[in-house]
This record gives structure tokens, C-alpha cells and sequence, in this order.
């Protein structure tokens, strides 16, 4: 055991810092992620260790640093690209969804992209305006493309890992409201089995009601699930982990015991990662289920100003709210 | 409108016709060798071919328009769902395309039909494309030759990404160094990712040339609507030179090209090349070129025929009789029936290909679509069909 007490934002650099070091050919592309080591210095001291060839301070344009390394990924290099924050993806949004999601498909398997591109997303830190988003739905509604989300120093630091070593073109997407976060991470662990990249993960046991959640929310729906138990309720939150492919096995098997099921995200519930999970869970549980499946998340509006935050994000009440509605049917 | 309604309108200049003193050109329109040519910045261009490859440079290109124009037969046949014709650019392909060394890595749009063919390719690979039975079908690292392209200038950045992995590899500057060589069109050049891709091949001195042909038009819109300066002089605001060459002289187009892609592989930098030629047909099978084009500009640039003016010099300098012009004919139209048989033959995709590489290490939703769509396409009569 090497258990160590780390930040999420801490356990990734770790978790960087470890995939550079297992494979020359991985390399880091971004804005002011050298020198600086990126705006939440999650990249902070690569440059100095692995040169400026590796850890690439890039020009400020994402669909050139998207573009470039998939160019990087054809000559046999593996991009894991930094897009500084979730509202400036659109920039690089055709060369992620119509190049790094295809290129593997149109060449019949000859080419590989193995592109990480790291966003991080979600808000909760007082920000400006396009600097809180959720735009997991628009990335998980393209075929060729995966994206997980982290939501705790450990799967921070197995999850980037994994992502970096898999051929798949990975959005990889870190609930920036969490990087400070602490929790203890077995850096010693063997990987592959123990923290698998696409499978989502019972975060609390609960025989009442099923709360789904991924990155930012997880945390949100286990303080949901601690507030649940005072009054009588035993919630069971599953942390997702990956957006798509969905694993949702271990949802259904959650759902047709407890009879009840809540979606939670931070991302407008309109055509949102619930409206999905939502549908799936009651073709699969529609027998087990006492009442429809609910979704919480951010109202169908622009993020807006940062002093209205907290009453667009999902709190603890908002999803006890949900759940007691599932009690009213 | 304005009341007055006298609203200033870019004019076609006098560019098109002419040519300019900057440009490099080694055969004129009629024929004629010029020994040497020197670009703006003064460098000097000049080719040394034997016989045998003045004629080889002749057989490729006129080949590359029979089977070009066999594609566009088969697309107004309903063979093809569309096609988009290279006639015109026969010189500007072949020419730059014969000047890559088999360690160079080009990036194609949609129309590189010549380069591919260069790059020794199969012609029918980019036909299945076209005609829906694959994405196209060949391997972009064993033919240093990357999928055709479609989103406008996307690949200038695959490109130069790739030139930046061959300097990572330390391949330029030594015996076993590469370059890159990025195609795209005039109507490209607006785009974001073009202009990004300027910006990072020269901020990192990447081996790599881009080669545009700047065949007047993009779909209907003329050069005009997409620049007010001649595009070669584009590269100087980046840093890096810019060349404009004859695009209907292969002589030209070779030599500039060679020499672009010698300097990148000697680690001196990026190049734009702008090939200035002419599309003679439409952009693709899809739209109609006498909506938007005069039929005296088409005949303005018919006499500067890239593969009449080899011809004439081929002829002049006795390089070459009748007797080989009639065989190249021949064993060009004898290509394209072949191509013609081969396209007619190429089978349907099985309907449960549509599954196959979406994902290198696949995917559980995938995985159950394909057998529910399996299951489902068994229970017909007669199983999948």
C-alpha cells in the first residue's frame, strides 16, 4: 500500500506525471499548461521534468490544439490535450466531433486516435460567464467518442491513467469545483482491475432509492444520502463514471431493488445525460418501478451570473426534494 | 441599397488571365521551356528531366483526366453518388505529387485524385468513397497518404500536427529526414483552422508545405469573396514564404513543390505554395457552373491547358511522336474501362459493417445494437437481405 492524502487536481497531475512517465509517446498539449502549469496547475512541474517538447505550451486556438494532435496521434504520439475551460471547447468542437470521433471508423480501423482531451467542466467557483458549463450531452451523443467524468482523487488518478492509455478518443472531463477536494488515493494499486475505466461504481449502499450522479454531483448526492439517512431513508448513489458508453448494469440492478430512481447533473435537463438514463431505466426496471424515474439538474437557461449560482446548481435539497416526490406516487 | 446604388464591388482583376511576374513558371501556355524561373524572394527554379520522365509526366496526368473523367461518366450514369472533378489541375497534382519522396506524408481534401494516384494508390479507392460503399478504403500510413477530407481545411491541422511528430522524431535536418505536405483548396483558406494551422507550423518550425490550389472558385464564389490580396502573400503575415506557381506548368508546380518540401526537411521551416490554376468543371457532379462562370473564362484558360502545353513541348522537342500519343490514349482509356468494370463490380457492404470501428477497443451499446440489429435482420426470408 502507498496511500496518500491528495486533492482530485493533485492525484491527476500524479496521475499524468505517471502516464508520461510509463510511455514516451505521451505528450501534453495546451494553453499556459507548461510554464504555468495550466490555470488550475493540474499539469504543474511536467514541463520542467519531461521538456517543453512534451508538455507543448500551445497557441490560443482549441481547434488547433484539437487539430494538431490528432496529427500528433497519426504520427504515433498520444495527445492529451487541455481545453482550459468547458465553454471554450466550442472552438474545437467540429474537429473533435467530426475528425478525432471518425477518423477511426472512415479508415476501417486503420488509424487510431488516442486523444485525451481533458476538460475541465461544471460550476460552483463563482466564475464568469462561459466558464461553468456542462456540455458532457453534446460530446456523448457522438459515436466514437467516450467520455467519463472523475469525481474523486482516486478515480482521478486511475481514470486518467486509463484514459491515456486506451486507443479510444476520450473526453475526459474533471468536476473543477472539486480539484481541492482531498481523499486518500492508493497509488500502488494495479489498475486495470481494480478501478476498470468504464464501469460506474456504488459510492453508498441505500435500499430506498436509487440516485444516479456523476463528476461534481457525486459528492452532492452522497451528502443527499447522509442528510436521507436522519430522516429514515437509505439512498443509494451510484456514481456513473462514464457518460458513454453508459454502464448502467449496475443502475438496473440498484433500481429494481430500491423501486425508485433519481438523476442527478449539473447540465440543463432538456435532451440532458438523464433524459437517457431516465428512458433506459424504465425500459429495463419498468416492473420494479413505484414511481417515474426524476431528473434534477440546472435549469434550461444559460449558466448565469456566478451570484446566482447556487440556486441553478443541484444542492442536497433539491435532490431530497426529488426523492421525496418519488415517495408521493 | 443606398440611394445612390453605386456600392463598390470587387472586380475579377486581370490576374486570371495573365499570370503575374511573381509567378514561377518553367513551360509557357504554348509550349515553350523557360530554363529558369525565380520566385519573388529570388530563389531560383529550374528541372532536370530525362526523356523518359518528361514523358512520365505526361502519361500520368493525361491517364489521371481519363479515369477523373470516367468518375464523372459513372456519376451522370448513377453510378456514383457524386464526384468531384479534378480537370484542370492535372499539372499542380502530378506536379507536386511526383515531387514527394515516398517518407512524406500528404494530407488530401476531396479532390487530390492525381496525388493519390501518385502516391500509388488503386484509382478505385477514392470511387467507393464516392460511391457510398466505404469511407475509402486505403491505409493512409502504409500509402503516406491520409483520408480524403471533407469539412473544409480540417486536415491543414492533421497535417501540421504530423509535421510536429516528425520533428519530435527527430526526422528533419538528417539523411532519413520527412516532410509533409497539406492540400487544400482557395475557398480553405478562409477558414479558422487553415489560418491555425499557419500559425503553429511556423510558431514550431514544422517540416511541413501547403500546397493550395487556388482554382478560382469555391463552389460558386470566386476567389474575389474570399481575399483582397493574392494568397501566396498570405504566408509573409505568418512568417514563413509564400510562392505562387503556374498550376497548369507540372514543371513548375514540381519544381516548387520539390524545393519547399527540401527546405522543410532540412528543418527550415513551412512553405505555402499557391498552385494557380483553374477547376474546368463544376465543384462536383452537384452543381452547375454556368449559374456562376462565363463560358469565355473557361475558354481563357482552356488554351493554357496543363496537359496540351506538355504536349506541344514534347512534340517541339521530339521527345515524343504520335505513336507514343496514341498509346498513352490508349492505355488510358484502356485504365478507365478497367476502372469502369472494377467500379460496377465493387459489392454492397454487408449491413452489419455499419458496426465495425467505431471503437478501437469497442463498445457494450454498440456491441448490443449490432446483435439486436442482427437478430433482427435474420428473421426476414432469406436472412440479412
Amino acid at each position: 500500500m502507498a496511500t496518500e492524502n491528495l486533492t482530485l487536481g493533485k492525484a491527476l497531475n500524479l496521475g499524468l506525471r505517471r502516464a508520461m512517465e510509463d510511455d514516451p509517446k505521451v505528450i501534453m498539449m495546451g494553453e499556459d499548461i507548461g510554464k504555468l502549469g495550466g490555470v488550475f496547475r493540474i499539469t504543474d512541474g511536467l514541463q520542467k521534468d519531461f521538456g517543453d517538447d512534451r508538455v507543448i505550451d500551445t497557441p490560443l486556438a482549441e481547434s488547433g490544439i484539437i487539430g494538431t494532435a490528432i496529427g500528433m496521434a497519426i504520427r504515433g504520439y498520444r495527445p492529451v490535450c487541455e481545453i482550459q475551460f468547458d465553454g471554450f471547447v466550442y472552438p474545437a468542437y467540429d474537429q473533435i466531433v467530426s475528425q478525432v470521433a471518425k477518423m477511426h471508423y472512415r479508415s476501417q480501423g486503420a488509424v487510431r486516435i488516442p486523444i485525451v482531451i481533458r476538460i475541465p467542466f461544471g460550476g460552483g467557483i463563482g466564475a464568469v460567464e462561459h466558464h461553468s458549463e456542462s456540455p458532457e450531452a453534446y460530446f456523448a451523443h457522438t459515436a466514437g467518442l467516450k467520455v467519463v467524468s472523475c469525481a474523486n482523487p482516486t478515480d482521478a488518478y486511475w481514470m486518467i491513467q486509463q484514459a491515456i492509455a486506451s486507443d479510444d478518443p476520450i473526453v475526459f472531463l474533471e468536476p473543477k469545483r472539486r480539484y481541492w477536494e482531498k481523499g486518500d488515493v492508493d497509488t500502488a494499486a494495479p489498475a486495470t482491475d481494480a478501478y476498470p475505466l468504464h464501469a460506474a461504481r456504488v459510492a453508498r449502499s441505500g435500499t430506498d432509492c436509487t440516485v444516479l450522479a456523476y463528476g461534481p454531483m457525486v459528492r452532492v448526492a452522497l451528502d443527499a444520502a447522509t442528510a436521507a439517512e436522519e430522516d429514515g431513508r437509505a439512498l443509494e448513489v451510484i456514481d456513473l463514471r462514464t457518460l458513454s458508453p453508459l454502464d448502467l448494469g449496475p443502475a438496473y440492478e440498484s433500481v429494481k431493488r430500491t423501486g425508485r430512481c433519481v438523476v442527478v447533473h449539473e447540465a440543463p435537463v432538456n435532451l440532458g445525460l438523464g433524459s437517457e438514463v431516465a428512458a433506459r431505466i424504465t425500459e429495463q426496471c419498468f416492473y420494479s418501478l413505484e414511481s417515474p424515474v426524476l431528473r434534477v439538474g440546472g435549469f434550461d437557461t444559460p449558466y448565469p451570473a456566478s451570484r446566482l449560482e447556487e440556486e441553478y446548481l443541484p444542492d442536497l435539497d433539491r435532490v431530497l426534494d426529488a426523492v421525496d416526490r418519488t415517495f408521493g406516487w | 441599397m443606398g440611394a445612390t446604388g453605386t456600392r463598390a464591388r470587387p472586380r475579377r482583376g486581370k490576374t486570371a488571365a495573365g499570370g503575374t511576374p511573381e509567378m514561377v513558371q518553367l513551360l509557357t501556355p504554348d509550349g515553350k521551356r523557360i530554363p529558369t524561373a525565380r520566385d519573388s524572394y529570388g530563389t531560383e527554379y529550374t528541372v532536370d528531366f530525362t526523356d523518359d520522365e518528361y514523358r512520365g509526366l505526361y502519361r500520368d496526368m493525361v491517364v489521371v483526366r481519363r479515369l477523373d473523367a470516367e468518375a464523372e461518366a459513372l456519376q451522370r450514369q448513377g453510378e456514383l453518388g457524386i464526384w468531384a472533378s479534378l480537370q484542370g489541375q492535372e499539372a499542380a497534382q502530378v506536379g507536386s505529387g511526383r515531387a514527394l519522396e515516398p517518407q512524406d506524408m500528404a494530407f488530401p481534401t476531396y479532390r487530390e485524385h492525381g496525388v493519390l494516384y501518385c502516391r500509388g494508390i488503386d484509382p478505385i479507392m477514392p470511387l467507393g468513397l464516392f460511391r457510398g460503399v466505404d469511407q475509402g478504403g486505403w491505409d493512409p500510413n502504409k500509402f503516406k497518404f491520409n483520408m480524403y477530407t471533407i469539412v473544409i481545411g480540417a486536415q491543414a491541422l492533421h497535417a501540421t500536427g504530423y509535421a510536429m511528430g516528425i520533428t519530435q522524431d527527430g526526422k528533419v535536418g538528417g539523411a532519413d529526414s520527412e516532410a509533409v505536405i497539406a492540400y487544400f483548396g482557395d475557398g480553405a483558406t478562409s477558414q479558422g483552422d487553415v489560418n491555425e494551422a499557419f500559425i503553429w507550423a511556423s510558431v514550431y518550425h514544422a517540416p511541413i508545405v501547403f500546397f493550395c490550389q487556388n482554382n478560382q472558385y469555391a463552389i460558386s464564389e470566386p476567389i474575389e469573396r474570399q481575399t483582397r490580396v493574392p494568397l501566396y502573400q498570405r504566408a509573409g503575415g505568418f512568417g514563413f514564404k509564400g510562392i505562387r506557381v503556374d498550376g497548369n506548368d507540372v514543371l513548375a508546380s514540381y519544381a516548387v513543390t520539390k524545393a519547399a518540401l527540401e527546405q522543410a526537411r532540412r528543418g527550415e521551416g513551412p512553405t505555402l505554395v499557391e498552385a494557380y490554376t483553374y477547376r474546368m468543371g463544376a465543384h462536383t457532379t452537384s452543381d452547375d457552373p454556368t449559374r456562376y462562370r462565363l463560358a469565355s473564362e473557361l475558354e481563357e484558360w482552356r488554351a493554357k491547358d496543363p496537359i496540351a502545353r506538355l504536349r506541344t513541348f514534347l512534340s517541339e522537342q521530339q521527345l515524343a511522336d504520335e505513336a507514343f500519343f496514341t498509346e498513352v490514349d490508349e492505355s488510358a482509356k484502356a485504365a478507365s474501362q478497367e476502372l469502369r468494370e472494377r467500379v460496377l463490380a465493387l459489392p454492397d457492404p454487408a449491413p452489419s459493417q455499419m458496426f465495425d470501428h467505431v471503437y478501437p477497443h469497442g463498445s457494450p451499446e454498440v456491441d448490443a445494437q449490432r446483435r439486436e440489429f442482427e437478430a433482427y435482420a435474420a428473421s426476414f426470408e432469406g436472412g440479412a437481405h
